[in-house]
Parts: structure tokens; sequence; C-alpha cells
């Protein structure tokens, strides 16, 4: 097991280095920011004044070693348009985005899992296929045009909730947080729903298809014939059973929704840090977009490495050996 | 191509085997009348994308068509110059958004055909190299689409056109580098359990060419699941460029596509002017749609476990 978690541990942070490199080489061969910068009408000692300042003149290679040494000590670079840390910036809007995230998240959990045992339960009922076709719709719906469409209806139409912002927070724990205040949920209700409904169709269809299989094996079978009631073998023999794979997509899919909230937080002028990404790259804020790639690729191959060892760890029938050399 | 030369048929399909592959595989999909709805939905929308230069009222992209005093009109409304009615309202340049969106589906639709065929061709290359070489092939190339498969493709693509910058040409690379992966596993995966079949060895007894097998007899029998998985992709594929696009980081604005007509109409959306954002949103969920309901029948058809 400390093998394996050792092992899993030296890839991530082999893909990690990998991923700041490709970063950074992608992100700095963008654009002149110079360009950006300074006065249009500033001469050319001006031009070279700011490029030296920016450390743009280095060679390619010393501005990476820069970077890096930088990186290891939790700075990277100022943000060429607010000048302050650029790590400081994307910590300073992740709890939003992450507030954000864990609300849909729990949105999708609290809806998906229900629906997808009832449709796998009930596969041909119009209630199993309604929810089949409910889930199809969420797949296919494009997550901002329906961020517009929840905007039109329950701000502009209905008027009952806001169309942007984070509304009144309250400190909790050091941080800003809108969940605890009626405004804050208020402000947070739709963006919320808006990145739950593709996790929520997903958990659904993984739901339902784990049900479906499950009730086929053996092992429900004979707890049929032993005579168990059927809510025990719904509850303890399937749901047990199909709780892994669920488990381990809710874990995979959290660092999706952490992306994802780059389209939903754009939509509602919700104040995270993939609002400020789009804005960065609109405005070639190159030191913010390598922070803001970097953080969350860390936060990726933190899940992604603790949902194996955890995975690892909860399955028996996943040999951690063969789990090493197959993936 | 049909699964039905990989199966051994049992004694109770014989009726069925005995049609020919094409038919049954027809007649299965037809069972789903939802699946032939979205089937003739898609047909209908394909047609509209192709059609579009003679269907449209208008031009879009002609801005001598375009006349600034009728922009921003709710649908129905008639053009103050011409007296024409624009059936779902214009947008704030006066652009007719029927025209607007026949066109957009066109570039909406061959974008995300584009991209999936390039990457089909380059994961399925790969893939069926990974699975028949085995060894440090197959290692290198499983473990980058793995590290890739591991991020979001809105990630990737983000992090893509953050450094490339936008067009189509680079929106086509940024969506080919997203799904070549999922190929590559799929084909990998699927030809891993073909090539240990009898019909192989019969084909290696008789000493074909390598290339042969590979391409006569193994790939033939791993399409079903790329088949599914292709259809699947073209969806995301669109929907991913419409979000990006909507985003400003897509297309250019001078040919929009749905996602930017999309974009362009969310800034008047709070002033009560829904149908710039609505009607385009509307059409690229049927495409989305009728493309998910073809690809549901087709994995429901396509899958041997399920065979009834």
């Amino acid at each position: 097991m400390l093998a394996f978690t050792l092992r899993r541990l030296g890839q991530s942070l082999l893909v990690l280095v990998v991923m700041s490199f490709l970063v950074f080489v992608g992100v700095y061969a963008i654009g002149n920011p110079v360009e950006l910068l300074v006065n249009p009408q500033a001469d050319e000692v001006e031009r070279l004044r700011a490029t030296a300042a920016l450390g743009l003149d280095k060679p390619f290679l010393e501005q990476y070693a820069t970077f890096l040494r930088g990186a290891l000590h939790g700075d990277l670079g100022r943000s060429f348009v607010y000048n302050v840390p650029a790590i400081q910036l994307i910590l300073d809007k992740l709890p939003a985005t992450l507030e954000l995230a864990g609300a849909a998240m729990l949105v999708a959990m609290a809806l998906g899992i229900p629906l997808g045992l009832v449709a796998g339960l009930k596969p041909t009922s119009w209630i199993g296929r309604t929810i089949m076709a409910g889930s199809i719709l969420g797949f296919s719906l494009p997550t901002f045009w329906v961020g517009l469409v929840l905007i039109m209806l329950f701000s502009v139409h209905l008027g009952w909730l806001p169309p942007n912002g984070r509304g009144q927070t309250v400190v909790l724990l050091g941080v800003p947080v809108s969940f605890l205040t009626l405004d804050g949920l208020r402000h947070l209700a739709m963006p919320a729903a808006n990145l739950a409904i593709f996790k929520l169709s997903l958990l659904v269809r993984l739901t339902r298809a784990g049900t479906r299989e499950a009730l086929l094996q053996d092992y429900v079978k004979f707890a049929r014939a032993k005579g168990l009631p059927p809510r025990r073998v719904i509850g303890v023999h399937v749901l047990k059973n199909i709780m892994i794979p669920i488990v381990t997509v809710i874990g995979l899919e959290l660092g999706s929704v952490i992306a994802f909230a780059v389209v939903t937080e754009s939509i509602f002028a919700w104040p995270g840090s993939g609002k400020l990404l789009i804005d960065s790259i609109n405005q070639l804020d190159r030191p913010v977009i390598v922070a803001y790639l970097l953080v969350t690729v860390t936060i990726f191959i933190a899940i992604n490495f603790v949902v194996d060892v955890l995975y690892s760890a909860l399955d028996p029938r996943v040999s951690l050996g063969a789990a090493a050399s197959a993936h | 191509m049909n699964s039905a030369a990989g199966d051994t048929p049992l004694v109770t399909e014989a009726p069925a085997a005995a049609r020919s592959p094409w038919r049954r595989f027809a007649s299965e999909f037809a069972e789903s009348r939802i699946a032939m709805a979205g089937l003739l939905l898609l047909a209908a929308i394909v047609v509209v994308a192709i059609a579009a230069p003679w269907l449209s009222p208008q031009n879009p992209y002609d801005l001598a068509q375009l006349d600034v005093l009728d922009s921003k009109l709710a649908p129905g409304e008639h053009s103050s110059s011409t007296g024409k009615p624009y059936w779902l309202g214009t947008d704030d340049q006066g652009r007719d958004m029927l025209s607007g969106i026949f066109y957009g589906l066109r570039i909406s639709l061959s974008v995300g055909i584009a991209s999936t065929a390039i990457a089909l061709a380059i994961g399925l290359v790969l893939g069926l190299a990974a699975a028949y070489f085995e060894g440090w092939v197959d290692t290198a190339i499983m473990r980058v689409a793995d590290i890739q498969l591991s991020f979001p493709a809105i990630l990737i693509a983000l992090i893509l056109l953050a450094m490339m910058g936008q067009g189509t040409g680079k929106i086509i690379a940024a969506l080919v580098t997203v799904q070549w992966a999922y190929y590559a596993r799929t084909v990998r995966s699927a030809a891993l359990v073909e090539r240990r079949k009898e019909y192989i060895e019969a084909a290696r007894a008789l000493a074909l060419s390598q290339p042969r097998i590979l391409f006569r007899h193994l790939l033939p029998n791993c399409l079903p699941p790329l088949i599914v998985v292709a259809t699947v992709q073209v969806a995301h594929a669109i929907s991913l460029e419409a979000t990006l696009s909507f985003l400003g980081l897509g297309l250019p604005i001078t040919e929009p596509s749905l996602g930017l007509l999309i974009a362009n109409g969310f800034q008047y959306l709070l002033s009560g002017k829904y149908w710039i954002s609505f009607y385009p949103g509307l059409a690229l969920l049927a495409t989305i749609v009728s493309i998910n309901l073809v690809a549901d029948q087709l994995r429901d058809v396509l899958n041997p476990r399920l065979k009834r």
C-alpha cells in the first residue's frame, strides 16, 4: 500500500512539473504584454524599460528558471494589470469558486442518486423513462445557455432571483461565504443549479446503470430468494455495491466542476477564480493565467491522487500492482 | 461493419441473422420511436445547415444587406425599409436572427464534425498501434491519454486557446487535442479483446499481411463502440465550441457560430430582449439533443451485452 502510494505520488509530481513547463511555454508564447501595458505613444526607450522591468528581456530558459524558483516559494509573479502577487489574486477568488462548486455537487448528489435509483429499479415505467429523458436533456443542454434561460426566467421575467454577484457574505474561518445569509443563498441558487445540471444527469445515468447491472447479479437474486424485504435488498445489497464507482466519479467530477465554474461564473458574474481567468486571458495578464492554471492543475492532481489511493483501499477487487501497471 | 461479424449468433436468432446485417441494424434502430424522432430532427438540421444560403431570407455576413435601423427588432416585426418580416427578430446590427441561426448551424456543425473526424483518425491509428505493438508503444500512448483524460476537456481547451489565441483552425486544433484520447482508448480496448478471437488467428494462419489483418480484419470489428463514442463526441465538440465561443475564446466574430450569436445577445438579455440569445440557443439545443438521442439508441443496438 505504501509503495503504491509513493509511486502514485511520484507520478503526480512528475505530471505537475510537466504541466508547469507546458503551461509556462504556452502562455508565455502568446502576445507581448508590453504592447498592452505601455502607452501606445511611448517611445522605444520607454518600451525597453517596461520590458526589462517585467523581466521579459531575459532568455526564455532563464525566465522559466526564475519562474520555477519563485513557484517553489509560492511566488508566481505579479499581475501585470493589478500589480499584486498573482497567487494572492487567485487565492482570494478561490473560496468563491469552491463554494459554488461544493453547492453544485451537493445539489447533484441529493437529486441524482435517488432519481437514478428509481430509474434503475423501474426502467420501463413512465417515471423511469421520464427521468432518463430528463437526463438526456440535462446532458445535452449547454451549461451557458441554461444559465441564460435561468436569468431570463427568474431574474428578468419573474424577478425572483438576482442575476449576478455573490450577495451579502459572512466571514467564516477567515473567508467570506454566501451560503449563510438569505441574500447570499438567493445569489447562490441559480449559479449552483446551473453548474449542477450536468453532474446531476451524469449521476442519474451512473446510478441507473449500476442499479440495473446489480439487479442481475447472483447476490441480489440470492438475497431475494432468501426472502429479504425489497427495501433491504435495494438499500444494502444494491446500493452498497454501486456506491464505489459513484463515489469515485463524484470525487473525480469535483475537479471538473471547478473547471466548468469558469462558464457559470462568467454568466452570473460570480466573483470567483474562473471569471478572473477569462478576464486575465482577455487582458493577456500572463502571471495570473499561469497561476490559475497551476493552482487548478494542482487541485486536480491532488484530487486524482486521493481518489486513486482511496479507491484501491476501498475496493478489495483492485489489486494494487495491477492498478499501477494497467493505468 | 456490424457486430454480427464478430459474435457467434445464437440458434434462436437464426431468422434475424438471415437478413443482411444492415437491415437488421436498421430495424433494431427503428424500434425506438424517440430515437427515430431524433434522427429525423438531425436530418432536418443537417439539411438546413447545408442549404442555408438558399433557405435564409438574408446573407447575415454581408454587411450591405444589414440595416441598422432594423436593429433589435422583436420576433415578427417588419423591416422599416423592405417591409419584410423578421420571424425571429434581429440582433444589435439589424441581422436577421433566422438567417444568422441557419448560417451559425453550418459553422457549428462543420467545426464539430471536422474536429471529430480528425481526432477519430488520430485516435484510431494510435489506439490500434497501442493494442497491436504493445510494450513501450502502448505504455507511452496510453500514459499520455490517461493523463490527458484526467483533466476535463474544457480546462485543456481553455489552456490551449489561452496559448494560441482565436481562430477557426485553432479551435479545431483544440477540440482535436481534447478528443483523440477517447478514441485511442476505445479502439485499444476493443482491439485487445478482438485480437484474441479465432478469426484473427485464422487470418494469421492464412499468412495475410500485417496491415491487411490490422485494417481489414481487426479494425472493422472494433468499429461498433467507436461509432457510439464518435456520435456522442460530435455533440460534445459542438457544445464545447459553443461554450468557448461564448466565453470569447473560440471563433472570430466575423462569421458567428451559434455560441457567438448567443454571447452577442447576452448583453441585451437583462433588458428583456431575449430572442437574440434564446433562439440560437434553441437551435444549438435541438442539434445536441438529436445527436444524443441517436447516439443513445446506437449504443443499445451496437452493445453485444444488451443483445436480446
